[in-house]
């Protein structure tokens, strides 16, 4: 068989496409409306991820925190008051902040019943806290040393929110561990560290002072060198307390997060269902259009048939043009699902990502599926007799 | 004239055709034929009698059931597909009478589609197609589509597509039957001057009068050859 050449080849192959617009728009708009939500969902999971993990980066994946873990017997272990500074000691550590957790609750004022704690704890801070957990000022003033002597307290995000403070006002107080602490400052939102967000946080000797603290740390908030991160967390038990290095608990708050970062909504593999119905329906739609196209075109068939094309020449026509639909759909696919994931992902303000398995798979997909859906048509119109063909109509 | 002129170009040994349908229908009985190049044959019959079918099987469009067919000195029954198919390509044109031609191309593509499986280079093609154009009289419109012809410029069309690849002989089937007669007659002339310049024609047609004006005649009827004049001086 000569075997068509390519430029022809390409024009037999658009000639349905050419000639009835309109329906090979429509046949293959399932297709691409398939794949549009196909590389939409990736896209926008994977630019959501990106987003979360980029706001990650900006907040350190250097941050280690050593909490007080449990006694053999089950009871509260407490970490040595030295352990901030041993930590200290360590080389690539760059920080050291430590928090202690008093007995105590608070209240927007003495009227509240006890009960209602709102789930905030009241801690104290040492006054490098907010620098090392990746957090700042929103309202107000941070701890200082006079301050923290003082019944001065700050408070998380939440626990603001919980407490219905959203600004600092002169002389405005809390009811904190049976009497007044003022409120100095709000802090901003702490990704790395959810704990700070939910504390009402006042000075060392402060809590010592009016709140009965011990001067224990509770959590130890520790800085390193990022290329050093793992080292340190290696040494850091038994530095925090050498003689109970078991009962002390280490964790990379960042790990969490892109653990959640990367973890995949359930409801993609709803959307993915859809779109992958949607190609389904898509298939369906080019296969029909394809069988109608060959019964239409008997009398372009016959001839083609009289002016020498073989079956092998008819069976290429008709399944590179049903190839092509779908090549078509999945282009206006990509091409859509591509421009709602940047739209997206600009409104939330993320980088768009659109991962090449998305566009390309659906691409790939949406050629296969229409070739899979002409290959009965072409076959049909290879096996149609000429004569039938020609003079039949 | 010479003996080149006297080979055969198509043979029909016997040929039977029945189609398998309930009750079996026999369209072509023992047909034998035979047609050298250079000659112009009008195939007449009413309808029914088997000269569509004959033309399917000179055409190598169908086989036939019994019997033997030979174009441009090739046994038809024993190629493949392919074969046939290129076969047609290159030695076998067809004209019809609803022309078939492709509305969304040009005259000139038309014609040169008529070389498509040839395996050709387009612009050899097309510098084929023009001359063919111009063969057909049709020289100063090559761009023009088949709905912006008239119905006979339409089937010079047709005809130049035939003629484009120069085939040892083109099948004509009714190729004044969408015509009127006038217009039938200036293409009837058309095709006597391409025979005049040595293309093998033969015209399948029911009617007696465009088969008076050619000089050979073969008649048939129910399947079977009932005249032909071929031995009788034109």
């Amino acid at each position: 068989m000569r075997a068509l050449r390519a430029g022809d080849l390409a024009r037999l192959s658009t000639l349905g496409l050419r000639t009835r617009k309109v329906r090979a728009g429509l046949s293959a708009l399932g297709i691409a409306i398939g794949v549009a939500a196909i590389v939409a969902v990736l896209g926008l999971s994977a630019s959501s991820q990106a987003g979360l993990l980029s706001e990650i980066d900006r907040l350190g994946t250097n941050l280690l925190t050593v909490s007080n873990g449990q006694s053999f017997f089950g009871d509260k272990a407490e970490l040595p008051k030295s352990a901030p500074a041993m930590i200290g000691r360590i080389g690539p550590v760059t920080a050291v902040e430590y928090t202690g957790k008093a007995d105590a609750s608070v209240y927007r004022s003495d009227r509240i019943p006890a009960v209602n704690t709102n789930g905030l704890q009241v801690q104290a801070a040492s006054l490098g806290l907010p620098k090392a957990v990746g957090t700042r000022v929103a309202s107000g003033r941070w701890l200082n040393a006079a301050t923290a002597r003082q019944p001065v307290v700050v408070l998380g995000a939440v626990a603001a929110a919980r407490l219905g403070i959203d600004r600092v006002l002169p002389g405005m107080r809390v009811w904190l561990g049976g009497q007044w602490f003022y409120v100095a400052g709000i802090l901003a939102p702490a990704e790395l560290a959810p704990d700070i967000d939910r504390s009402a946080l006042v000075g060392f000797p402060a809590a010592e002072r009016y709140l009965a603290l011990d001067g224990h740390p509770s959590t130890i908030y520790v800085r390193a060198a990022t290329d050093q991160v793992s080292a340190v967390q290696s040494v850091l038990a038994p530095t925090a307390s050498p003689e109970a290095a078991n009962q002390v608990t280490v964790s990379q708050p960042s790990d969490a997060l892109v653990a959640r970062a990367k973890a995949k909504s359930a409801l993609n593999g709803l959307f993915l269902g859809l779109g992958a119905v949607s190609l389904l329906v898509g298939a369906v739609g080019v296969a029909n259009i394809m069988v109608i196209s060959v019964l239409e075109r008997r009398s372009e068939i016959g001839l083609r048939r009289a002016l020498g094309a073989t079956r092998g020449h008819v069976r290429l026509q008709f399944l590179s043009e049903a190839t092509l639909l779908g090549l078509l759909g999945g282009a206006v696919g990509v091409a859509a699902g591509a421009g709602a994931t940047v739209a997206y992902a600009q409104a939330k303000k993320w980088g768009a990502v659109i991962p090449p398995l998305a566009w390309a798979g659906g691409l790939g997909a949406a050629v296969l599926i229409g070739a899979i859906a002409g290959l009965v048509p072409a076959l049909r119109a290879a096996r149609m007799s000429p004569t039938e063909a020609l003079w039949s109509v | 004239m010479t003996a080149v002129m006297t080979e055969p170009v198509l043979e029909l040994d016997q040929v039977t055709k029945v189609y398998p349908s309930r009750p079996p229908v026999t369209a072509l009985r023992e047909v034998s034929l035979r047609i050298d190049a250079g000659e112009l044959v009008g195939v007449v019959g009413p309808s029914g009698s088997g000269k569509t079918t004959l033309l399917h099987l000179m055409g190598t469009l169908d086989r036939p059931s019994a019997g033997r067919v030979r174009v441009a000195g090739r046994d038809v029954a024993a190629l493949p597909d392919r074969q046939l198919s290129s076969l047609r390509a290159g030695r076998i044109g067809f004209v019809f009478q609803q022309f078939f031609l492709a509305e969304h191309e040009s005259a000139l593509e038309n014609v040169a589609n008529g070389l498509l499986y040839t395996g050709m280079r387009p612009a050899e093609r097309r510098e084929r197609a023009r001359e063919a154009l111009a063969l057909v009289g049709l020289p100063d419109r090559p761009e023009a589509r088949p709905t912006q012809l008239s119905g006979g410029q339409r089937q010079r069309v047709a005809i130049a597509r035939a003629v484009v690849g120069q085939p040892a002989i083109v099948l004509a089937d009714e190729p004044t039957g969408n015509l009127d007669s006038a217009t039938g007659a200036a293409v009837l002339e058309l095709i006597r001057e391409l025979n005049r310049r040595g293309t093998t024609i033969v015209v399948i047609t029911h009617d007696r009068d465009v088969a008076a004006g050619l000089p050979r005649r073969v008649e048939m009827r129910d399947g079977q050859i009932v005249a032909d004049n071929a031995w009788l001086p034109a």
